[in-house]
């Protein structure tokens, strides 16, 4: 074990400026990578906060005994689709019309009787924030004889599924070919580190290294060009993150940055990064010699 | 301890055989020197011996292992009960003398401890004791073909095959390695050496194989005539 680290050190100082060169191409491919991370994590975010807005409400017939309601919400919350129900009496809807509706106020202060019908409103959890459950919810919704009618923003929900679905495959499709990049990107730069130093594979098979022999240091060194590489990026990443939070003119407000596991993700996907672009090219080197 | 029976090697990108029907043994304590101009077979005859090539036919056994099936990981134990010289020297050249000569016993998994007083035993072995912490570029090439000669020593090798190790080197240090390798070969230790350097072969006594356009010719040790 100390002989490995030992080894995958000495060619690190040996090499220096091919081993800085490494580390700074894996800094850069991976910080790519991960600027792009951090406008799908921010995409995501923003719609998940619209999402949130969701709601299924369902207008009840004026008159429907409280009795039938309490049974009726409790029928409600039951379903594996809903997260909340509330129940909106008629003055509550009325209230709410006045404080939201400014310009309308005058017009809510001269009514003699309340226009406004009591409702049921229903918050869906994640995961269910879409066209398709919204509208079984409401179908299930008008099952009731005392709903008067169910609205869901029909047109909106839809639209956020429309959003939600092209985010995601732009997001996918992106992320796939940064990540494919910075993987032939590395992959390129551990290829050169192996043929400069082909002589020495050639000698160490000579004196009866085995195949692990030689490789064991390879894949440490790439294993720990790889950790430097992604904390460089990371760190990159964060004075990029920063300065655009602190200069987005408002922007940058509610901007989320890695999560601490997101993070180590990433690091260890440099890691995995330096470790399968060595175990490739030595690999590939070895079955030569 | 080295046999080779009807032994013929092609190379893919070759034209001719560059070994054809190759048959001769070699027992234990032997010297034997093997000789012929530049593209004879020299190099591929130690090659098939260190199974860096494998024959197109025949067989070839090297110490107890058969070369034609070895498999590419019993590779590194057979070249550990060998050891092997070059015109080259093939030395690390980022590291030192001792550190050239302990990487062949730790590829082994040698003991840590065990390896300095053995590292230091072949370097006093081929006169280089107070050269332990020289680089290669620091030594002339005399000086580091003893290096190489040492590491190829430090696992107590059956045999030790050597490609030419004085065609870098000037009288002087030629005269110095050869004795060097008859002193190797008096201690028990089997020595094939490829040269085209025929004065060295023709005043040492030892047995010759000569080997002309891929055929063995001249075999000293049952021939009767003088090819030289």
């Amino acid at each position: 074990m100390n002989l490995l680290w030992r080894e995958a050190l000495l060619s690190f100082k040996r090499t220096r400026t091919l081993s800085i060169l490494s580390v700074t191409t894996i800094a850069f491919a991976l910080f790519v990578t991960g600027l792009f991370g951090l406008v799908a994590i921010n995409l995501r975010k923003a719609i998940s906060d619209i999402e949130e807005r969701v709601e299924v409400v369902a207008f009840v017939l004026r008159g429907t005994p409280t009795q039938t309601l309490a049974v009726a919400i409790e029928d409600i919350t039951a379903f594996p689709e809903v997260l909340s129900v509330r129940y909106v009496s008629e003055d509550e809807a009325l209230s709410r019309a006045r404080e939201e509706l400014v310009e309308f106020r005058e017009a809510y202060d001269d009514l003699e009787i309340n226009p406004l019908p009591p409702s049921i409103e229903i918050r869906l959890r994640p995961g269910f924030r879409d066209g398709p459950t919204a509208a079984t919810i409401a179908e299930r919704l008008n099952g009731f004889p005392f709903v008067e009618e169910v609205r869901y923003g029909r047109d909106w929900v839809e639209q956020l599924d429309r959003l939600r679905t092209i985010a995601g495959v732009i997001g996918l499709s992106i992320g796939m070919a940064f990540a494919l990049v910075s993987i032939v990107i590395i992959g390129i730069t551990i290829r050169i580190t192996v043929l400069h130093r082909a002589r020495e594979i050639g000698i160490m098979r000579l004196v009866g290294a085995t195949d692990w022999f030689i490789r064991g240091p390879f894949l440490l060194e790439g294993a720990i060009k790889g950790f430097l590489g992604g904390t460089l990026a990371v760190l990159l990443s964060l004075l990029v993150f920063l300065g655009f939070r602190s200069q987005g003119m408002g922007l940058g407000v509610g901007l989320e940055f890695f999560s601490p596991l997101q993070i180590l993700g990433f690091l260890a996907f440099g890691v995995l990064l330096g470790f399968g672009g060595s175990l490739v090219s030595v690999g590939r080197h070895l079955r030569k010699v | 301890m080295i046999r080779f029976h009807k032994v013929s090697k092609q190379y893919p990108t070759g034209t001719g055989a560059a070994l054809q029907e190759i048959t001769f043994h070699v027992g234990r304590g032997e010297f034997v020197f093997l000789t012929g101009h530049s593209g004879a077979g020299k190099s591929t005859v130690l090659k098939l011996m260190y199974a860096e090539e494998r024959p197109s036919s025949g067989d070839v056994r090297v110490s107890g292992f058969a070369i034609p099936r070895l498999r590419r990981d019993e590779v590194p134990r057979l070249r550990r009960r060998l050891g092997i010289v070059f015109q080259d020297f093939r030395l690390l050249e980022d590291r030192t003398a001792g550190e050239n000569v302990a990487y062949a016993l730790e590829v082994t998994g040698a003991r840590s401890d065990v390896i300095p007083a053995r590292v230091a035993r072949v370097l006093d072995q081929v006169g280089l004791s107070n050269k332990i912490d020289a680089f290669p570029r620091e030594l002339s090439g005399g000086e580091q073909q003893r290096v190489a000669i040492a590491r190829a020593l430090v696992n107590d090798p059956q045999v030790l095959l050597a490609d030419e190790p004085t065609g870098n080197l000037d009288e002087r240090a030629t005269r110095g390695v050869f004795q060097l390798l008859r002193d190797i070969n008096d201690s028990g230790t089997v020595v094939v050496m490829a040269t085209h350097d025929l004065d060295l072969v023709r005043d040492s006594g030892q047995r010759i194989l000569e080997l002309r356009e891929g055929r063995l010719v001249f075999d000293s040790a049952s021939d009767q005539g003088e090819a030289l």
